[in-house]
């Protein structure tokens, strides 16, 4: 199963649409509660940075009968230092933004703690690409 | 206890989503950080705060939340009010402070 959908820069009214859609698809497939709160925390996260920090993106969403695999492809201006971008606390989000709730430097580990796997690579001036899998079956603890 | 119980106790005024009066609550969570009730809020909670943006209730209906209460007199934008009615996620209203509240809420949620 596969969705596709894009995401505009700056537009925070829509902001989390694509996550709530994602959302009911798992629901509707009878994914396991636990699993389908780890997706949306982590998808929103994602959806929410491209908003705050690019122009525009596209996050591509596969579900199998395994994992649900989220790519988010991001024009932008890209990260110049990942390893500080993954540190809790860290953002360079604009005041505006902050002001909104959002930029606490808590989207990228939140995404990275919920997620099974979890890749992100960018160039600077060009933008990000995350790709985030969440495995179905939840290993017994 | 359902969000009616806490709105006749703690005197709180419903801004919107009424319809959702009847939802239980299990807890409750303090926060004006969105990734941190994203990361941390239990289905269930109500949710204090004072982010009155749509954007709240993006969060709230993500994370299932059983209500959100805006403190120290805040009122939704329209855009939230509309989304709140629809998701029938109520946002309700206090004078009182995040602090003050929020001692209440816990209060009550553990007699």
């Amino acid at each position: 199963m596969h969705f596709e959908y894009k995401v505009q820069g700056g537009d925070f009214a829509r902001a989390g649409l694509a996550s709530s859609q994602v959302k009911k698809v798992l629901k509707q497939l009878n994914v396991d509660a636990k699993v389908i709160k780890r997706v949306v925390v982590a998808m929103y996260e994602a959806e929410v940075n491209i908003v705050a920090h690019a122009y525009q993106g596209t996050i591509n969403v596969d579900i199998d009968t395994e994992r649900i695999v989220l790519n988010l492809k991001d024009h932008g201006p890209g990260i110049p230092d990942i390893p500080l971008a993954m540190q809790r606390g860290y953002s360079t989000a604009s005041p505006v933004v902050r002001e909104m709730g959002f930029g606490a430097g808590m989207g990228l580990p939140n995404i990275q703690s919920n997620a099974d796997e979890f890749k992100i690579t960018s160039e600077v001036g060009k933008g990000t690409n995350l790709e985030i899998v969440v495995y179905l079956n939840v290993p017994q603890e | 206890m359902t969000v009616a119980d806490i709105v006749t106790a703690l005197n709180l005024e419903v801004l919107s989503g009424a319809k959702g009066l009847q939802r239980e609550v299990t807890g409750g969570y303090t926060s004006d950080l969105l990734s941190d009730v994203m990361g941390f809020a239990d289905a269930g909670a109500v949710w204090v705060t004072l982010q009155t943006h749509k954007n709240v209730m993006a969060v709230a209906s993500l994370k299932e939340l059983g209500a959100i209460v805006l403190v120290k007199g805040f009122k939704p934008e329209p855009d939230t009010v509309e989304q709140s009615n629809e998701e029938e996620i109520p946002v309700l209203g206090t004078d009182l402070s995040a602090f003050e509240i929020t001692g209440k809420l816990y209060n009550l949620l553990n007699q």
